[in-house]
């Protein structure tokens, strides 16, 4: 991709004396750090955290159900057990996840930048996640909420106990966080990219960081105002949503799914970013329709903006704006269908080999596809008005958020951990969390479809005994995915020190990242690269001829 | 970026003009003009936001860039607005 030479096979060379994670090693050198690469690993810190905390939520409720009864928490913690889960992994793990981790860490240097354009910026997002986190945690301890991750007024804005201004404090403030990580990435894809990087030079993970920050910009504010009006009807009594107040309850559901729906895409764009880089390397070839995976990526951004009616068909909004929203909605598969096809297409004639981001990555290929087609179900009116509050939708965006999202971060992880660590991490190992994690989670949710379909609706810690088996099964898979999910946790930390050497390309990936040593220096580059060739000059031909030399 | 940048005097006619506009907007709360009310509190609010981005924010002395990323905040609201009137004004449809 440079005119740098890759370096052809892992080496174990000496860790190079200088790295961003050893030029200063103080604690007040990390929290004050203005290093993108330093940020990066100081989210992925928290966000694990919080990752923790909702998991923690989830199996609490899932132990629940696994008998009909409400016989291990009350009604009312369970609604904010569902709360806690929804809040937190939604804000403060999905939506930073790959943009605020392997986004701050990668995109300065795949487009072969020092830095982000606003280094300190990116220092105050930090700060400002953590701060909006810590209103979140100082709600849950205190007592908790029980409005669910949506705060449907006027339920949230009048009738619910709990600190609902507090939580919804913390999201506002985290919400400034994502702003303004959206400002920097944009502005440092626009003005910090290496001479000959075009825009048709980058890779697709920039582009799909590119268009999450756009939505990233141009959503959060609605939410921020959203959840400020809330506060006001709920702390002053201002009407606005509560009809007694002469508001309406749905213009809250208006303005809320005006963010909350373009969330999602902020949830799997940067996924479907690092598919991109994934299936490439381990196919060993040229991702196929370069420019219609770009496009595509901008699509769902824009489209994105125009479904969230789809969300309120079961709500009295008029049906023939439900009838636009559905038409809508039905168009944001085109592009998700470009990208599926075009990965698939990639693999064809490619020379596959199967490494854990691999597996992750095929994984995220047919999770996501069956989480997008089961979208197109609840997109119909008739249908969604059947499946609507059912555990059928908990099963379709699980497949999105789980099964696409959370697949695709730790397949970055395990791809690009050599180059944030410098070390390897123990490959068979991390091939059985991976599958654990891909048995666990089909058993989790797709026994959530059939309760869906079957009328099992969300929200509810009580329900029919018929449905037991289908809910034991579900638990049963969720301590299998939770296996799948402590695994990565205890041999990354232990690759961190005891890891095989990396060297600064294992994989033989295109890309500048691969050419600066693995961990990199604090600059990234010595020199700044000029590029010359697109991404993606993988051939497959030249490491099949390779690996039957090698065998022969 | 353009090197033009706003003198402190343009800055000072701005916040006497914006505070003006907030007494305008006072006062015509207290005119009843039956639904024309809201079309004048918009109207008033426009003309705020307007001197806001322009001057306050710059956007009179930047590059057509930023005038693409500002108008494209300003298209996205419409989008808002356009769905959201969608279903408010269609609701009574039969």
């Amino acid at each position: 991709m440079t005119t740098a030479t890759l370096q052809a096979e892992p080496q174990p060379v000496a860790r190079v004396a200088r790295t961003y994670l050893n030029e200063r090693t103080t604690i007040a050198s990390w929290l004050l750090t203005t290093d993108h690469k330093r940020i990066a690993l100081l989210y992925m810190v928290s966000i694990t955290l919080f990752f923790l905390i909702g998991g923690a939520a989830a199996t609490l409720m899932r132990l629940e159900l696994l008998t009909p009864q409400g016989d291990l928490v009350a009604s009312d913690t369970y609604n904010k057990l569902f709360t806690i889960h929804g809040v937190v992994m939604v804000w403060f793990f999905l939506i930073p996840s790959i943009p605020t981790v392997l986004g701050n860490f990668l995109l300065p240097m795949m487009i072969g930048a020092r830095d982000v354009a606003f280094p300190k910026i990116n220092l105050a997002s930090w700060y400002l996640f953590m701060g909006g986190g810590a209103f979140a945690v100082f709600s849950i301890l205190s007592g908790g909420v029980d409005t669910g991750w949506t705060f449907y007024t006027p339920y949230s804005s009048t009738y619910a106990n709990g600190h609902v201004i507090a939580m919804a404090t913390g999201i506002f403030i985290a919400g400034f966080g994502s702003i303004a990580t959206g400002l920097n990435f944009i502005v440092t894809t626009h003005k910090m990219r290496a001479p000959g990087m075009t825009w048709m030079k980058l890779p697709l993970f920039v582009w799909s960081l590119y268009t999450t920050s756009i939505i990233l910009v141009l959503a959060t504010p609605v939410l921020a105002i959203t959840l400020a009006l809330m506060a006001l009807e709920r702390a002053f009594g201002v009407g606005i949503f509560n009809p007694s107040l002469g508001g309406d309850p749905l213009l809250f559901q208006h303005l809320f799914w005006f963010y909350s729906h373009p969330a999602v895409y902020i949830m799997i764009l940067p996924g479907m970013g690092v598919v991109s880089e994934l299936i490439t390397c381990f196919a060993r070839k040229k991702i196929f329709g370069y420019q219609f995976v770009a496009a595509a990526s901008v699509a769902i951004a824009v489209l994105g903006f125009l479904v969230w009616g789809h969300h309120m068909f079961v709500s009295s909004q008029s049906i023939y704006a439900g009838m636009i929203f559905s038409v809508l909605s039905f168009m944001v598969a085109i592009p998700s269908a470009i990208k599926v096809f075009n990965w698939t297409a990639t693999l064809y004639k490619g020379s596959i080999s199967f490494h854990t981001p691999m597996l992750y990555a095929l994984g995220f290929i047919g999770l996501f596809t069956i989480g997008g087609l089961t979208g197109l179900f609840l997109a119909s009116l008739a249908v969604d008005v059947h499946v609507h509050d059912t555990y059928f939708v908990i099963a379709h965006f699980h497949y999105i958020m789980v099964g696409g999202m959370v697949m695709a971060y730790l397949g970055a992880l395990h791809f690009w951990w050599p180059k944030i660590t410098g070390r390897m991490y123990p490959e068979w190992l991390a091939k059985l969390a991976a599958l654990s994690i891909f048995a666990g989670f089909n058993l989790t949710f797709f026994p959530q479809f059939i309760l869906g379909y079957l009328g099992m609706p969300r929200r509810y810690h009580v329900y029919a005994p018929e449905f037991q088996v289908l809910n034991v099964l579900s638990t049963a898979g969720a301590s299998i995915l939770a296996l799948g999910y402590f695994l990565p946790l205890g041999y990354l930390l232990w690759s961190w020190k005891y890891g095989k050497i990396a060297g600064p390309n294992p994989w033989r990936a295109t890309g500048l990242e691969w050419t600066t040593p693995s961990p990199p220096p604090k600059d990234n580059f010595d020199t700044t690269p000029i590029v010359t060739e697109g991404p993606y000059e993988y051939d497959p031909r030249a490491t099949e001829a390779e690996l039957r030399a090698a065998h022969a | 970026m353009n090197e033009m940048h706003p003198t402190p005097r343009t800055y000072i006619i701005n916040c006497v003009a914006l505070l003006a506009l907030l007494g305008l907007t006072i006062a015509a709360a207290y005119l009843n003009l039956g639904p024309f009310n809201t079309v004048v509190a918009m109207l008033i609010s426009l003309a705020k936001g307007g001197l806001i981005a322009l001057f306050f924010m710059h956007l009179r002395y930047s590059k057509p860039l930023i005038w693409i990323f500002a108008g494209a905040g300003v298209f996205w609201l419409g989008i808002m607005l356009v769905l959201a009137l969608g279903d408010y004004l269609t609701r009574g449809w039969r």
